[in-house]
């Protein structure tokens, strides 16, 4: 990749990684922020592919897009239960 | 300008998330805010780290005379990003915890602990 | 939001910026060229036959770090095990049902799912295997094995996730693997030198075995860093899942 070219790319996927963050923080609905999350942590993954760090790209991709967003998923799934429920248990509370 | 523009997207992803934590109703979102705020530091590491016409450290197809990158801030960075992610999901395994027990996510309407075990 | 914490923030909003500024006027520009550390970091990996740079330095030239990292999430693993425990009044599905699980799910969904399911696995290994070759190592393998282990979950797969329920044998793998690295680390101790000194011979550079322990380490990492990623996912399927279902049932 030519340097001009390059630096395009960088200033570019910078400027989509802030946007990004914005995003994150805007969406107040957890469901569609952790599919936001998702899009911002493949962003962030190509920006440090850019920046020549493969290694960090991968471990970025897999963590940030894939097992960040299931776990805030899953915690919105059990939560949304759980605050469901009427308070029935009174005796249970101390373990 | 555009020499300082890593360093500013750093400082700028993390002011974002802190405002999005103070601003934040619902402490699944809180706990995406903080992941977001971690990751600012992460862009600081690698930014700092590049070297204008270097390659990735690795010399497996190119010669071991060849302008690399540091290796060393991509390790830092690398177990910081694993390791980040398991604060988070400990964080919101504290979230579940929380649910359960005070059957509401709103950080303003929990209130001290101290309140809830008085009754 | 109260007027209090409004002022508050923007006050320290604004301090934290303007420190922030000052501090990046003062770096080193972007991309500038001697990096004294980094040029020392990629002499001494060339030194010791290991190709990828980044791996040298975690596990060879910082293995003590490495470890600390690897016991970290070792104990975050442990952590959600307590936290996300079954309390004494939550009822547990007898069986996974089908219903439960596979229901929702697209065609298309599944399919994807199915066929990216082995390419991954295999990708995952072999970034493990290849870590001190190419860009790839334990941690990140190891990560792309635990998010395919989870692909199979999105695409409905019922049999993978049974066997995923077993977490008892993730659990001893993931302790298996943690001591693994201390134990490779006393071999070093035992053949003389200091602990997680590099003693293996060394092998050719860009060889599959070279670079000494750091191929060992790399998969005992990735072995590690899978189980404790399963673990940790494992938990918040089951509070996600699985507790709620019969009580569900119950209700209904």
């Amino acid at each position: 990749m030519s340097s001009a070219l390059l630096d395009v790319a960088m200033v570019a996927t910078m400027l989509l990684v802030g946007a990004a963050a914005l995003g994150v923080v805007l969406t107040s609905d957890p469901v569609r922020q952790a599919i936001v999350l998702a899009a911002y942590g493949l962003l962030l993954g190509v920006l440090f592919l850019l920046w020549q760090a493969p290694d960090v790209a991968m471990a970025q991709l897999a963590v940030g897009s894939v097992i960040v967003p299931l776990i805030v998923v899953l915690t919105i799934v059990t939560t949304a239960r759980e605050t469901r429920r009427p308070r029935d248990r009174p005796g249970s509370e101390g373990d | 300008m555009l020499e300082l523009l890593p360093y500013l997207l750093s400082g700028w992803v993390f002011l974002v998330g802190c405002v999005g934590l103070v601003r934040s109703r619902n402490l699944v979102h809180a706990v995406v805010c903080l992941a977001v705020t971690q990751s600012a530091t992460y862009i600081l590491l690698v930014a700092i780290g590049y070297a204008r016409g270097g390659t990735a450290p690795v010399f497996g197809d190119i010669a071991p005379t060849e302008t690399v990158v540091d290796p060393v801030v991509q390790a830092l960075t690398l177990t910081d990003v694993v390791v980040g992610s398991t604060v988070t999901a400990l964080l919101l395994a504290l979230t579940i915890q929380v649910a359960k027990q005070h059957r509401t996510i709103d950080p303003d309407e929990i209130g001290s602990l101290e309140e809830e075990s008085k009754e | 939001m109260p007027r209090l914490r409004v002022a508050l923030t923007v006050v320290g909003v604004a301090g934290v910026a303007s420190l922030l500024l000052a501090a990046f006027l003062d770096l080193p520009d972007f991309g500038s060229v001697p990096h004294p550390y980094g040029a020392r970091a990629v002499e001494a990996a060339l030194d010791q036959q290991t190709a990828n740079a980044v791996s040298s330095v975690m596990f060879d030239q910082r293995g003590m770090d490495t470890l600390g990292e690897e016991f970290i999430l070792f104990t975050a693993a442990v952590g959600a095990m307590l936290l996300l425990r079954r309390l004494a009044d939550e009822t547990e599905a007898d069986r996974l049902d089908a219903h439960h699980l596979g229901a929702g799910v697209f065609e298309a969904v599944r399919l994807v799912g199915m066929l990216m399911f082995p390419i991954t696995l295999l990708v995952g290994a072999y970034v493990v295997v290849h870590g001190q070759v190419s860009p790839g190592g334990g941690f990140q393998g190891g990560v792309i094995l635990a998010s395919g282990l989870h692909v199979a979950y999105l695409a409905g797969d019922i049999p993978v996730l049974r066997r995923l329920r077993s977490l008892t044998a993730v659990d001893v793998a993931e302790a298996v693997a943690a001591s693994g690295f201390v134990a490779v680390g006393l071999v070093a101790m035992a053949a003389g030198s200091a602990f997680l000194e590099n003693v293996l011979p060394k092998g050719r550079l860009t060889d599959l075995l070279s670079g000494g322990t750091v191929p060992l380490l790399n998969v005992v990492t990735g072995v590690e860093v899978t189980a404790a990623l399963v673990l940790l996912v494992g938990k918040f399927l089951e509070q996600g899942l699985l507790t709620g279902a019969a009580h569900e049932d119950s209700d209904a």
